[in-house]
């Protein structure tokens, strides 16, 4: 498999969207595992690491989810293939960066990366679209059991699986949810939400982590700490916390839409002009118009077929995909009028918003 | 201004100061303008405190600079520098200065999660057949011929045990 072909191949993310896939839209689990007596990598000489990396990709291109993949090391990658597989989550900006001896393997579906010598040897994810955390659990710890068969990992019985950092000791476990939460931010809530998230013991980032923006309403939700607790019960957490802000977003909706439903119509109706006409877009206006419509059509306003549509275009929107599609390298300003034409063309078509529905439903 | 707050992670004066409760815990970190920018802190959405607080809780330790991991090299300079370890056996070399870390770190300091079972029984007949295979070569030596014969049956039961010939 190439790259090309990668993104050509439908994926769970660009491809999946239902209803059940409103609020979030993403579930992420991804596991830290070293190789006994062998050195992190970022200390480990570039020989051992070559060879880390070497015994570390058979093993799992040995695994059932990842029979049929694309195995690359980095260094063959050119920077946009790189951007791209970042703009999907399967692999890290730390990784893209990385020295000689990274590689990642990638299924065929796209759910399952593994990344080899980022911060640890190994760095395994399982990704699913919705909400599926038990579901991505099963599948990651699966995986990891049937590593183990051929690969000695680093573990103390008292500190848990042994990590570059000790901030994944333990575990090296951090589940997260991407969720797309619109009516908080309108309502100027995500503030108070971030705190009582962060009591809780869990981290909000925005939608490409540590130091990226929150356009397009969507945030990452996941778990600080990864020692002292089993998985299970660390995910239970997660859940509750998940369903709270869940909870939290559709009362909102509920309020804006109480309060002053005409001026939440005009924000989508606006966004949806926009979308259709304007001939400059940079990727962060982007995001948030896109957000509006994927707001308009968890309220009725446009049909549910068009989500998986909206959750297409939050990543063809992307520099790296966009640049990709129209093959070739092009400064930012030359983007956001690449960027601006391709989401035209895509809302030409587009069914017009309809908010008699839940007019309807209010009175 | 007789003892104004230092950033803790240079030595400027500190005028970002933050205050984060993870898992009923207070942690406090005190920066300056520049660290606080480059650590991303002035966006509340995209910035956890972990990372930082990793660093800052190494710095009040000018004097023990001097531990070295055997198996690696990695230094107390160099976790400091970095806040990454070297190897698996860093935990072991660098424990005092971990443990108090760790406990504002995570929500305990023992591991209650998956295990790797399969490898671990493999690590224990691995460790059994290489000291049999000692006391063995050790029999033959000193002519203890009967004990040779014994060991030599119970090593072929744990080989059978493995089911596999011993890794590596």
């Amino acid at each position: 498999m190439t790259i090309a072909s990668l993104i050509a191949t439908p994926s769970e993310l660009t491809d999946a969207a239902s209803n059940k896939t409103a609020i979030v839209l993403m579930t992420r689990i991804r596991l830290a595992r070293n190789l006994a007596g062998k050195p992190f990598p970022g200390w480990a000489t570039p020989a051992q690491r070559a060879k880390i990396a070497e015994t570390c990709s058979a093993a799992v291109a040995a695994t059932v989810p990842l029979k049929r993949n694309l195995s690359v090391s980095v260094s063959e990658l050119g920077e946009l293939e790189k951007q791209i597989l970042v703009e999907r989550h399967l692999i890290s900006r730390e990784l893209s960066g990385s020295k000689q001896g990274s590689a990642v393997i990638i299924s065929k579906d796209q759910t399952v990366s593994v990344m080899v010598n980022e911060e640890d040897h190994l760095r395994i994810q399982v990704l699913r679209a919705g909400f599926q955390l038990k579901k991505s659990w099963n599948i990651i710890n699966d995986l990891d059991t049937s590593l183990e068969a051929s690969l000695d990992f680093a573990f103390s019985p008292t500190l848990g699986y042994l990590t570059a950092c000790p901030t994944n000791l333990g575990t090296g476990m951090r589940a997260s949810a991407m969720m797309h939460l619109p009516a908080l931010v309108i309502a100027s809530q995500m503030e108070k939400v971030v705190r009582a998230v962060n009591q809780l013991g869990m981290v909000v980032r925005g939608l490409f982590g540590e130091g990226s923006d929150a356009s397009g309403s969507i945030f990452q939700i996941s778990n600080q700490t990864t020692l002292g607790e089993s998985e299970e019960a660390i995910l239970k957490r997660l859940t509750s916390v998940l369903q709270s802000i869940i909870e939290h977003e559709l009362n909102a909706r509920e309020k804006l839409l109480e309060a002053d439903a005409g001026k939440l119509f005009d924000k989508i109706g606006r966004a949806f002009g926009i979308l259709q006409n304007s001939h400059l877009l940079n990727s962060s206006e982007a995001m948030n118009l896109l957000s509006l419509i994927r707001l308009g059509i968890d309220l009725g306003a446009f049909p549910d077929a068009n989500r998986s549509t909206i959750d297409r275009l939050f990543i063809e929107a992307q520099p790296g995909h966009l640049q990709h599609a129209q093959k070739g390298e092009f400064d930012p300003g030359q983007r956001d009028l690449l960027r601006a034409a391709h989401l035209r063309s895509e809302f030409a078509n587009f069914v017009h918003p309809d908010f008699s529905p839940i007019n309807c439903e209010k009175n | 201004m007789a003892n104004p707050l230092k950033c803790d992670l240079c030595d400027k004066p500190a005028t970002v100061h933050l205050t984060q409760i993870v898992s009923s815990k207070v942690h406090k970190v005190d920066l300056c303008e520049a660290c606080a920018q480059a650590k991303g802190v002035t966006d509340p959405s995209g910035f956890s405190l972990s990372d930082l607080l990793l660093k800052a809780s190494l710095n009040p330790e000018p004097s023990g600079g001097a531990l070295r991991c055997e198996s690696c090299g990695y230094t107390q300079l160099d976790f400091k520098k970095h806040g990454r370890f070297g190897c698996a056996a860093c935990y072991d070399t660098f424990k005092g200065m971990l443990d108090p870390m760790l406990d504002g770190m995570h929500k305990g300091i023992t591991h209650s999660g998956k295990v790797p079972q399969t490898a671990l029984a493999r690590k224990f007949l691995h460790e059994k057949l290489t000291k049999l295979e000692l006391d063995l070569t050790d029999a033959i030596k000193s002519e203890r011929f009967e004990e040779a014969a014994r060991t030599r049956d119970e090593i072929s039961q744990v080989k059978q045990a493995a089911n596999q010939p011993p890794p590596r």
